[in-house]
């Protein structure tokens, strides 16, 4: 973890709300804003903040199909470099949004996205299936995104409180 | 003949006036696109793993009464819990009673012990239900007028003046609804010294002690010569974010939560079942869900505060519950005014600081119980309000 006051305060600020404006950062953090504008510098240098985007239900956004799959990997460890070479060179693919290394019954699970499903399976087939020292693949579907990063995906957050006298 | 109901109604219940807060409300429900800092409830759900506890228990059937006082389980959860947050000790089957509320904890502790002409020491501002119910149980309500230079405190000399041969009980109400202030022990000792040769009750509303900031809540029964006297009221609703449920419960010496069950046995019979099961698993296993919604709420505190100052409405640091209590005098507007030109103006829905006693004059009541978004909008339409009438 980074050396700066307060990190993990921090972090959890940015991780529940990026677009914050640093004053507001700043005002939450009881620091000056260019206090917390180092922070946040430091946190990226430090390699603990690596990059800020949103939490898109892309069912919403019509000009853009995404279609996702879980895919379970099995594999043959590699003498030496065990699962770290293959891991490389399986996380270079843009479509590979999530790379893990498993404990279980397979090795990796991969998230992978793409436009359609044969965009998926040509991926699967064409480059998973087929990469030295992949034993076998399960691919899943994903049908409908209840919750991502925290978000609900379904229903809506209207505040529902009544009138009362407290 | 004309049948006119108004013949019928009892005097002590047509003389307590309309509520200050829904009257704000009623007007807003009427208007689009207001944004409100009036709900004096947590915006958020009740954690799922007590909201889950309670759909189990109706699962398995537990859809009967339970014991007047409260299933054993959860009064000796209650004990666990006083104990490890304020080393106080009250034994389950005898000091202990689960209530609808906080509110009819109150309501049952001065029906219980209020003789007609007996007087209610109570702190102004404060929450709206301690003056009427006062008067119901044929109680005087006293206000103690707390002051914004005091950090809305109470003070011994306000205390001291206020007592008489009819003092029966002091309601303590901190952390404070309206203000958001609170008791630090050593303010607490100061009023536990004036008590300490008095025959005076001490009714502490404890509702949001977990709902404090930079420093832990203390209970005046945890001082010397304050146990005894002292009945302590709390409940789910602030601390778990479970209003709804209606869950609550009184503390105290076994003499008068006996005299104060007898009332709740009649009037309520028991504390609704569910919320009770769901209440055992809160205070087992629910202290990370407080601290989570504690840090947000300190967020957003940080941030209207701060809000409040820049725009130039003072106002004064809150370290408890999850209200602010800027001061409007700056405008030259009464609360009243301000709030109702604020309403229509630019749809902002507050409370004046009136509601909560005439001494919160000149301050209006906003919720921090909001989501940041709504707070900054309603923020940026007040700072416009503001520049509008300079």
């Amino acid at each position: 973890m980074s050396k700066i006051k307060n990190a993990k305060k921090l972090v959890d600020i940015l991780h529940n709300n990026c677009r914050l404006s640093l004053e507001q950062i700043a005002t939450m953090m009881d620091m000056t804003v260019k206090e917390a504008g180092a922070a946040i510098d430091q946190l990226e240098k430090d390699g603990v903040i690596l990059g800020y985007g949103a939490i898109v239900n892309w069912n919403k956004v019509p000009e853009r199909n995404v279609v996702s799959a879980y895919i379970e990997l099995k594999v043959t460890p590699q003498r030496h470099n065990g699962f770290n070479r293959l891991a490389e060179r399986i996380y270079q693919y843009p479509q590979v949004k999530c790379l893990n290394l498993m404990s279980g019954s397979y090795d990796f699970g991969v998230t992978v996205e793409g436009e359609s499903i044969s965009d998926i399976s040509l991926f699967v087939t064409e480059q998973l299936a087929s990469m030295e020292g992949v034993l076998s693949t399960a691919t899943h579907f994903v049908l409908k995104i209840y919750k991502e990063g925290g978000s609900v995906f379904v229903g809506d957050d209207e505040d529902t409180r009544e009138v009362i006298s407290i | 003949m004309t049948f006119n109901p108004e013949l019928f109604l009892s005097q002590s219940v047509t003389n307590i006036p309309p509520s200050g807060i829904r009257k704000f409300f009623d007007i807003a429900a009427e208007m689009d696109n207001v944004i409100s800092l009036g709900v004096g409830e947590p915006d958020f759900v009740t954690p799922w793993h007590i909201r889950h506890e309670g759909v189990y228990s109706l699962e398995k059937g537990h859809t009967h009464y339970t014991s007047n006082r409260g299933l054993m389980e959860l009064r000796e959860e209650i004990s666990k819990y006083m104990k490890r947050r304020f080393r106080l000790n009250y034994d389950a089957a005898t000091q202990t009673i689960v209530t609808v509320g906080g509110s009819e904890a109150i309501d049952i502790f001065l029906r219980t012990v209020l003789n007609p002409g007996d007087e209610v020491l109570i702190p102004e501002p404060s929450f709206v239900c301690y003056k009427p119910i006062t008067q119901l149980s044929g109680g005087v309500a006293v206000p103690l007028l707390t002051k914004a230079e005091d950090n809305f405190k109470l003070t011994p000399d306000v205390l001291k003046a206020a007592i008489t041969p009819k003092t029966k009980v002091l309601v303590l109400p901190y952390p404070n609804n309206p203000t958001g202030a609170i008791m630090t022990k050593s303010d607490l000792e100061k009023i536990a010294e004036v008590l300490r040769d008095t025959n005076i009750l001490v009714l502490s509303d404890e509702i949001y002690s977990e709902l404090t900031y930079g420093m832990k809540h203390v209970s005046i029964a945890e001082l010397d010569g304050m146990y005894e006297r002292t009945v302590v009221v709390s409940g789910f609703s602030k601390a778990y974010a479970m209003t709804g449920w209606r869950l609550g419960y009184a503390c105290g010496h076994p003499a008068i939560i006996t005299q104060m069950t007898k009332v709740h046995q009649y009037a309520i019979m028991s504390a609704p079942t569910t919320a009770q099961y769901a209440a055992i698993e809160a205070l087992k296993n629910g202290d990370d869900d407080i601290e989570v919604m504690r840090d947000e709420y300190d967020n957003r505190r940080k941030i209207i505060v701060k809000g409040f100052n820049d725009m130039g409405l003072d106002c004064f640091e809150p370290q408890g519950a999850f209200y602010a209590f800027p001061s409007i005098k700056s405008t030259g507007l009464s609360s009243n005014d301000f709030c109702e030109k604020l309403l229509y103006d630019m749809k902002v829905a507050v409370i004046p600081g009136t509601a909560f006693g005439e001494c919160g004059e000149g301050h209006i009541r906003c919720s921090y119980a909001y989501s940041l978004n709504s707070i900054n909008e309603a923020l940026n339409r007040i700072e416009t309000f503001i520049k509008k009438l300079k």
